[in-house]
C-alpha cells in the first residue's frame, strides 16, 4: 500500500520533471576518479587467469607482487614490492625473496611468504591461459611444491635451467605474479578449484585498491585501501565505465561527467584539445600493428615477394592521416623501450621497387585474401593496403569478421594474409622474440597456435636457436645485442611486416594529475593519481 | 494525337469488350488514381531517379569511388572537386554515394524477392492444405517470429561470414514470417469462397488453384506491405553494417558509409550524415509509394 | 492483425469444457514454440565458426589447456544429448554459467533485462501517448495539413537510421545544450545507491523515496527512451490512422452521424472503441520490437541492456548467454502475443 502510494506520487513527480528537467553540469567528486574505457574484454579478475588489457588494469591496482614497477619511474625497471630484496644462487637457478614485514591484505590477514608461494604454485597448478609465463621456467603441477619453497620470511623459486635473472623477475611483474590472500581464497574453494570461481568476481589482494563490483560490459568499481603500505591513495573510489563509442566518451569528458577518456580516436583527440579544462596525454604502449604472410602460400613463400610486400605499405601516409598521433612507424618486433629494442625502420612505400622484385620472382596476377577484425583503424589500414597492392598488380580481398572468427582462421593457418596487432605478455624481450621468431616444429600437427611464426607456417630460418640462446644469456648488454641481431635478420627475411607501435592518447580533465597508463611494460596505476 | 485520345477513351470505357480490355482499363484507372496522389508520385520519381543514378553511375560519378588520397581526407562539403567532401581515406563521398545506389538497389531487390515469395509459399500452402501441414508450418513461422530478429540475422551472418549477400539472406530470413501470416489469413478467406469451390468442381488440382487463383489475389496486399517494409530492410542492412557484418570494405554501401563516418560525427558530421540522408530519401520514397499503392490496390481502401 | 489468427479455428473435443482445451492448447503451443526457439539457437551455437573453447582459454593457450576446457564444456558429447541436458537445466531455472565470465547467466539477465524493460516501457508509453491521438486526428482529418504532418513525422521515424539519430541527439541535447544526462543509466555518483528491487532504477528510486537518484536516472533515460519512443510513435500512429479510416467509413458510423450524434462522440465512443483491440495488438508488437530491437540504441547510450548483452555474447561465442537471452526475449514475445490474442477473443465480438 505504502509502496503503491509512493509509486503514484513518483509518477506525478516524474511527469512534472519531464517538463522541467534540466541535468545539472556535473563535476566528479574530488576523491573519486571516473574513467571511460572499453572493458568488454574482461572475462575474469583472477590474477592466475586474467589475460586481457582491461583485466590487467584492474589487477595491477588490487594485487601486490614480489617485484613491481614504480608508476612514477617506469624506466627504472622492476623494483621491490612485497619482497624487499632477493638473492640469486651460485648456479643462477634459485632466486630467494625476503618478504616485506607488516603488510596486510584487505581482509586484515598478514602478507606472508606462504601467501607468495601459494599464489605462484596456484597459478602453475590451475594451468590457465597465462600460466605459460611461469611454466616456461620448468614449473609443473607436480614439482611446484619442490621448486617454490617457503623458509621463514623468505620464498625461493628454482628454475629448470639458468635464465637471465631479469627475464625471471620481469615475468613476475606480470598479472600472474599477483599475490593473493591464501586463507581468504581457500575459504572460498569449490570442488578443488583453489578459489578460481570465487576470485573471478572478487578480490583478495594487498594492493592500493579492492574490488567493489564488476558488472560485465558495464562497470568496474574499486575502493581504496586506507592501509596500503605505500600510503592511502588520494582517490578513494575509482569507477571504470564501459563506453563503447569514442564520440560518446568525448562528449562525457567535455561535459565533465568523466575524468578520463581512454578510447578517443584521432579526430576526437583533436577535438578535445580545444576544449576548456581538458588535457591530452601521449604514452607509448607495447602494442604492435603488423601484417603477416602465410608461408604455405606458394607465392608468398618466395623471399623476393616477402621483400616486395614490405615496400608496398604506405607507412608514412597512414601514420600522418587516420592513425595520426596514435601509432608511430616501428618495423621491429620489440617495442621501443624494451631491452634490445632498435629504432631502425628501413622500409618505406616504393611501388617501383616492389614491382621489380615481384617481376624478378616471376609473379603476376596474384590474388590474396586478408583477414582483419572489425576494428575501424585496422579495416582502414587494410583498405589502404588493398589500394596500394592493386597498383602493383596484387588483388587483395578483404574479409572482415569478429575478433574470434578471424583469429580462429589465423590459428588454423588458413588466411593468406593476416592484419592484426600483438601486445607483449610480460615486459621481457623474450615475450615477442619467443613468438615472432621462434618455431621449433613447423608441422600442422605441432599445433603451436600460440606462436605467431607457427601460425604463418614459417620455420624462422635458424632464428629459433638464436632466440633460445638469448633467453639464457646472463649479461644484459650481450643479451641486448643478441636481440638486436635477431631483429636485423628478422626484418629482412621474415614474412612479417611490423608497421606501427601504439601511442595511447588519453583525454583527461586538467585537474587529474599523475595518471600513469603503464607505458609499454605494464598496466595503469590509480594510486598515484591526485586531483 | 487523336490516336492517343482514342486509346484513352478505350481505356476509360465503361463497357469493356473483352477480358483483356477490362484488365487494361482497370489498370489504367488505378494509374490515374495513383497519379493524382502527389506524394506517391514524388516517391515514384525519387525511385526512378535512383534507378537512373545506379545505371548511369560510371557516367555521372565525378571520381573513382575507390581512389584514395590520404593527404586529402575529411574535406568539407563543397570543397575543391568534392561536392560532398571526402571520407577518412580521402575518397570522394558523392562518387561513393552514386555507386552505393547500386548496392542499395541490389539489397532491396533481392530481399523483396526472397522474403515475400517464401512467405507466400509457406502461407498459402498452410492455409490451403490445412490440418497438420498448417499446424507445423505455422508453428515454424511462430518460432521465427518469436526469435529476436537481430540475433537471428547476426547469427546467420556470423555463421556464414560477413558480406552483402549473406546480409541479404539474413535479413530475408527474419523478414518472411509476417508475410506468411498474411498470406495464410488471405488464403483462408479465399479458400472458402464460392468461386474456388466452383473451380474445384471443374476439377482443378490444388497446385493449379494455389498458383493460378490464390496467389494473384494475395499479391496486391503483399506488394503494399513489401513497399512499406523497404525502409526497414535498408535500415536493417545498415544496422548490420554498423556492427561490421554487412557489406565488406571498400564497398560503398550506404549503411557501411554511415558506420565508417560515425567516428567523425562531432567534427566532420557530413561524412555520416550524407549517406544517412540518402537512406532517408530512398526509404521515404518507398513509403510514399507504398501509401499510394495501398490506396490503389487495397480493395478495402479503394471503395472510399 | 496477423498475429491474432493464431488459435483462430478451434476443433474442440467434446469431453472437456472448452476453456480447459484452450488453456491446454495455449500451453502446448508456448511449449512447442519455446522448444523450437531453443533448438534453433542451440544449432546456431554449433554451426558458428567461433570456437567457444578458444573464447574461454584465449588465443595463447596450450593444447592441454584447450582439451581440458573442451571436455569441461561437454562438447565431446553428441549434440542431441547436449541439447537434452540444456533443456533439462532450463526447466529447473538454470541457464548455466556464462562461458566467458563464469557467472550464472540468470544473474546477468536479471541485471540487463530490467534495464531494457525500463527503456522500452518508457519508449512505448511515449509512443502511445503521442502516437494514438496523432493517428486518430490524422484519420479524422484525412488529407488535411495535420494528416500530412503526421505522415511526414511517421515516415521520418520509419526511415532514419537509429544510430544516426542517437548520436545526433546525444550531441545536441547532451553535448551542446546539456538538457539531459549522458550515456549510462545513472550518473556515476548515483550508482548502486538505491537497493535493487525491480532492477529498474526509476521504480527502485521511487520505492526508496530517493528523488535525487530518480531525477538523475530520469535525465539519463529520457533521451534514449524518446528516440525509441519516436520509432514506436511512427508505427503506432500509422496503424491507428489506418484502423480509424476503416471504421470511419463503416455504416454504423454513418448511422450514428445521421442520428445527430456529436462528432467527438462518434469518433471516441464508437470508432475508437472498436479499434481498441487491434490497437493493443499493434502496441504489444511494438513493445516486443523495442525489447529486442534496441541493440544499437543501447550501444550508443552505453545502456547495459539485453540487446547488447546478447550481441556481445554472440560475437564472443558465449552460447549459454545467447541461449538464455534468446529464451527470455522469445518468451516475452510469445506471452505478449498470447495476451493480445486473449484480448482479441474477449473484446472482439467477431472472434469466436
Amino acid at each position: 500500500m505504502n509502496a503503491f502510494n509512493r509509486l503514484l506520487m513518483g509518477t506525478a513527480i516524474g511527469v512534472a520533471l519531464s517538463v522541467t528537467s534540466i541535468a545539472a553540469y556535473a563535476e566528479t567528486p574530488a576523491n573519486m576518479l571516473v574513467i571511460a574505457n572499453r572493458i568488454d574484454d574482461i572475462t575474469t579478475l583472477d590474477p592466475a587467469e586474467s589475460f586481457e588489457f582491461a583485466g590487467s588494469d584492474v589487477s595491477r591496482n588490487i594485487y601486490g607482487k614480489l617485484v613491481n614497477f614504480d608508476p612514477l619511474n617506469l624506466d627504472a625497471g622492476y623494483a621491490p614490492d612485497l619482497a624487499t630484496s632477493w638473492t640469486v644462487s651460485e648456479d643462477g637457478k634459485t632466486i630467494t625473496f625476503t618478504m616485506r614485514e607488516g603488510v596486510k591484505f584487505h581482509s586484515g590477514n598478514p602478507v606472508r611468504a606462504e601467501d607468495a608461494a601459494f599464489s605462484l604454485r596456484r597459478a602453475v597448478i590451475l594451468n590457465k591461459t597465462p600460466s605459460f609465463i611461469l611454466t616456461q621456467f620448468g614449473f609443473t603441477a607436480e614439482n611446484a611444491n619442490d621448486t617454490i619453497k617457503v623458509d621463514g620470511n623468505t620464498v625461493s623459486i628454482t628454475t629448470d635451467k639458468r635464465y637471465a635473472t631479469s627475464f625471471v623477475l620481469n615475468c613476475l611483474t606480470s598479472t600472474i605474479g599477483g599475490i593473493v590472500d591464501k586463507e581468504l581464497v581457500m575459504a572460498n574453494e569449490v570442488d578443488g578449484d583453489m578459489g578460481n570461481k570465487w576470485l573471478k568476481t572478487n578480490s583478495a589482494g594487498s594492493g592500493a585498491y579492492s574490488l567493489v563490483s564488476w558488472k560485465p560490459n558495464e562497470s568496474v568499481t574499486l575502493k581504496s585501501n586506507a592501509d596500503f603500505y605505500q600510503g592511502a591513495p588520494a582517490m578513494e573510489r575509482v569507477v571504470v565505465q564501459h563506453v563503447q563509442e569514442s564520440a560518446t566518451q568525448r562528449l562525457m569528458l567535455e561535459r565533465g561527467d568523466i575524468d578520463v577518456a581512454r578510447n578517443l580516436n584521432p579526430e576526437d583527440i583533436a577535438g578535445v584539445r580545444g576544449a576548456a579544462g581538458v588535457a591530452v596525454d601521449d604514452e607509448l604502449r607495447g602494442r604492435l600493428m603488423y601484417i603477416s604472410l602465410n608461408q604455405k602460400h606458394p607465392v608468398l613463400s618466395k623471399p623476393k615477394v616477402r621483400q616486395a610486400i614490405k615496400y608496398l605499405i604506405d607507412y608514412k601516409g597512414m601514420q600522418d592521416s587516420f592513425l595520426k598521433g596514435q601509432y608511430v612507424i616501428h618495423q621491429n618486433f620489440l617495442p621501443a623501450t624494451y631491452l634490445g629494442a632498435v629504432n631502425e625502420n628501413p622500409f618505406s612505400l616504393n611501388i617501383e621497387k616492389a614491382k621489380a622484385l615481384l617481376a624478378e620472382a616471376g609473379v603476376s596476377g596474384l590474388e590474396l585474401e586478408v583477414g582483419v577484425r572489425e576494428a575501424q583503424e585496422r579495416v582502414e589500414i587494410t583498405q589502404s593496403l588493398q589500394n596500394i597492392w592493386a597498383k602493383a598488380g596484387i588483388k587483395l580481398n578483404i574479409t572482415v569478421g569478429t575478433a574470434k572468427q578471424i583469429l580462429g582462421r589465423y590459428r588454423a593457418r588458413e588466411l593468406d594474409v593476416y592484419m592484426g596487432a600483438w601486445g607483449p605478455d610480460y615486459p621481457d624481450p623474450h615475450t615477442n622474440a619467443g613468438t615472432f621468431a621462434y618455431n621449433p616444429v613447423n608441422t600442422d600437427e605441432a599445433k603451436a597456435t600460440g606462436l605467431l611464426a607457427w601460425r604463418n607456417a614459417w620455420d624462422t630460418g635458424g632464428l629459433t636457436a638464436k632466440v633460445d640462446a638469448a633467453v639464457i644469456e646472463g649479461d644484459r648488454d650481450v643479451r641486448a645485442k643478441m636481440y638486436q641481431d635477431i631483429q636485423a635478420e628478422f626484418r629482412d627475411i621474415s614474412p612479417f611486416a611490423v608497421m606501427f607501435q601504439k601511442i595511447e592518447q588519453t583525454g583527461r580533465s586538467e585537474n587529474v594529475q599523475h595518471l600513469n597508463l603503464g607505458g609499454a611494460i605494464t598496466a595503469v596505476s590509480y594510486w598515484t593519481v591526485t586531483k | 494525337m487523336s490516336e492517343t485520345q482514342g486509346l484513352r477513351a478505350w481505356l476509360l470505357t465503361d463497357t469493356p469488350t473483352s477480358r483483356r480490355h477490362a484488365k487494361y482499363a482497370a489498370a489504367y484507372q488505378g494509374w490515374l488514381s495513383f497519379r493524382s496522389n502527389t506524394m506517391a508520385m514524388i516517391g515514384l520519381w525519387i525511385l526512378v531517379f535512383l534507378i537512373f543514378v545506379a545505371v548511369a553511375a560510371p557516367l555521372i560519378a565525378p571520381h573513382d569511388p575507390f581512389e584514395q588520397t590520404l593527404s586529402n581526407r575529411l574535406q568539407g562539403l563543397n570543397s575543391e572537386g568534392h561536392l560532398l567532401g571526402t571520407d577518412s581515406l580521402g575518397r570522394d563521398i558523392l562518387s561513393r554515394l552514386i555507386y552505393g545506389s547500386r548496392i542499395t538497389l541490389f539489397i532491396v531487390g533481392l530481399v523483396a524477392l526472397i522474403a515475400p515469395i517464401t512467405g507466400l509459399l509457406v502461407g498459402t500452402v498452410a492455409g490451403y492444405v490445412g490440418g497438420w501441414t498448417d499446424t507445423i508450418l505455422m508453428r515454424i513461422t511462430d518460432i521465427f517470429l518469436a526469435f529476436p530478429r537481430l540475433v537471428l540475422a547476426l547469427a546467420f551472418v556470423a555463421a556464414l561470414g560477413a558480406g552483402i549477400e549473406n546480409a541479404v539472406l539474413a535479413i530475408s530470413l527474419t523478414a518472411w514470417p509476417p508475410y506468411a501470416r498474411m498470406a495464410r489469413a488471405e488464403t483462408l478467406t479465399i479458400r472458402s469462397s464460392d468461386y474456388i469451390s466452383a473451380i474445384q468442381l471443374q476439377g482443378a488440382g490444388p497446385m493449379r488453384i494455389i498458383t493460378k487463383h490464390i496467389w494473384p489475389l494475395c499479391i496486391s496486399s503483399l506488394i503494399v506491405r513489401v513497399t512499406l517494409d523497404m525502409a526497414g530492410i535498408i535500415l536493417a542492412a545498415a544496422g548490420l553494417g554498423f556492427l561490421g557484418l554487412g557489406a565488406q570494405p571498400p564497398s560503398p554501401e550506404w549503411g557501411a558509409m554511415i558506420s565508417e563516418g560515425r567516428r567523425f560525427i562531432l567534427d566532420s558530421w557530413w561524412v555520416a550524415t550524407v549517406p544517412g540522408l540518402a537512406i532517408f530519401t530512398v526509404s521515404l520514397a518507398f513509403n510514399l509509394l507504398g501509401d499510394g499503392l495501398r490506396d490503389v490496390l487495397d480493395p478495402k481502401d479503394a471503395e472510399k | 492483425m496477423a498475429m491474432a489468427n493464431n488459435n483462430g479455428e478451434g476443433r474442440g473435443t467434446a469431453s472437456f469444457p472448452p476453456w480447459i482445451m484452450i488453456t491446454l492448447r495455449t500451453i502446448g503451443s508456448i511449449a512447442v514454440t519455446m522448444l523450437g526457439l531453443m533448438f534453433i539457437t542451440f544449432i546456431i551455437g554449433r554451426v558458428m565458426p567461433i570456437d567457444p573453447v578458444l573464447a574461454i582459454v584465449g588465443e595463447q593457450a596450450s593444447k592441454s589447456t584447450y582439451d581440458e576446457a573442451y571436455q569441461q564444456l561437454g562438447l565431446d558429447r553428441p549434440v542431441l544429448v547436449q541439447f537434452f541436458y540444456y533443456v533439462w537445466d532450463v526447466l529447473h531455472g538454470d541457464f548455466g554459467d556464462s562461458l566467458l565470465n563464469a557467472r550464472p547467466v540468470v544473474d546477468d539477465i536479471k541485471r540487463v533485462f530490467p534495464a531494457t524493460m525500463e527503456l522500452a516501457t518508457l519508449g512505448v508509453t511515449m509512443g502511445i501517448v503521442l502516437g494514438v491521438p496523432l493517428g486518430v486526428i490524422a484519420a479524422v482529418r484525412r488529407g488535411s495539413w495535420i494528416d500530412q504532418i503526421a505522415r511526414v513525422v511517421a515516415l521520418v521515424g520509419y526511415s532514419m537510421p537509429i544510430f544516426w539519430l542517437g548520436l545526433m541527439g546525444l550531441l545536441v541535447f547532451y553535448g551542446i545544450l546539456g538538457w539531459v544526462g549522458g550515456p549510462g543509466r545513472v550518473g556515476i555518483f548515483y550508482v548502486d545507491i538505491v537497493p535493487s528491487v525491480t532492477g529498474m532504477i526509476l521504480i527502485d528510486s521511487m520505492l526508496d523515496g530517493n528523488w535525487e537518484v530518480f531525477k538523475n536516472a530520469f535525465s539519463h533515460i529520457v533521451l534514449p527512451a524518446s528516440i525509441l519512443g519516436y520509432y514506436s510513435l511512427a508505427y503506432i500512429s500509422r496503424m491507428t490512422r489506418s484502423f480509424m479510416l476503416e471504421q470511419m467509413s463503416a455504416e454504423y458510423i454513418v448511422t450514428a452521424r445521421v442520428k445527430g450524434m456529436s462528432e467527438s462522440a462518434v469518433i471516441w465512443r464508437h470508432a475508437f472503441k472498436n479499434i481498441r483491440v487491434q490497437l493493443i495488438t499493434v502496441i504489444a508488437l511494438s513493445y516486443a520490437n523495442l525489447l529486442e530491437g534496441s541493440v544499437l540504441t543501447e550501444i550508443i547510450f552505453s545502456w547495459p541492456g539485453i540487446g547488447s548483452y546478447i550481441t556481445t555474447a554472440l560475437l564472443s561465442a558465449d552460447m549459454n548467454a545467447v541461449l538464455g537471452g534468446t529464451v527470455v526475449v522469445g518468451l516475452v514475445f510469445v506471452l505478449l502475443n498470447i495476451f493480445s490474442d486473449l484480448l482479441y477473443k474477449v473484446f472482439d465480438p467477431r472472434a469466436k
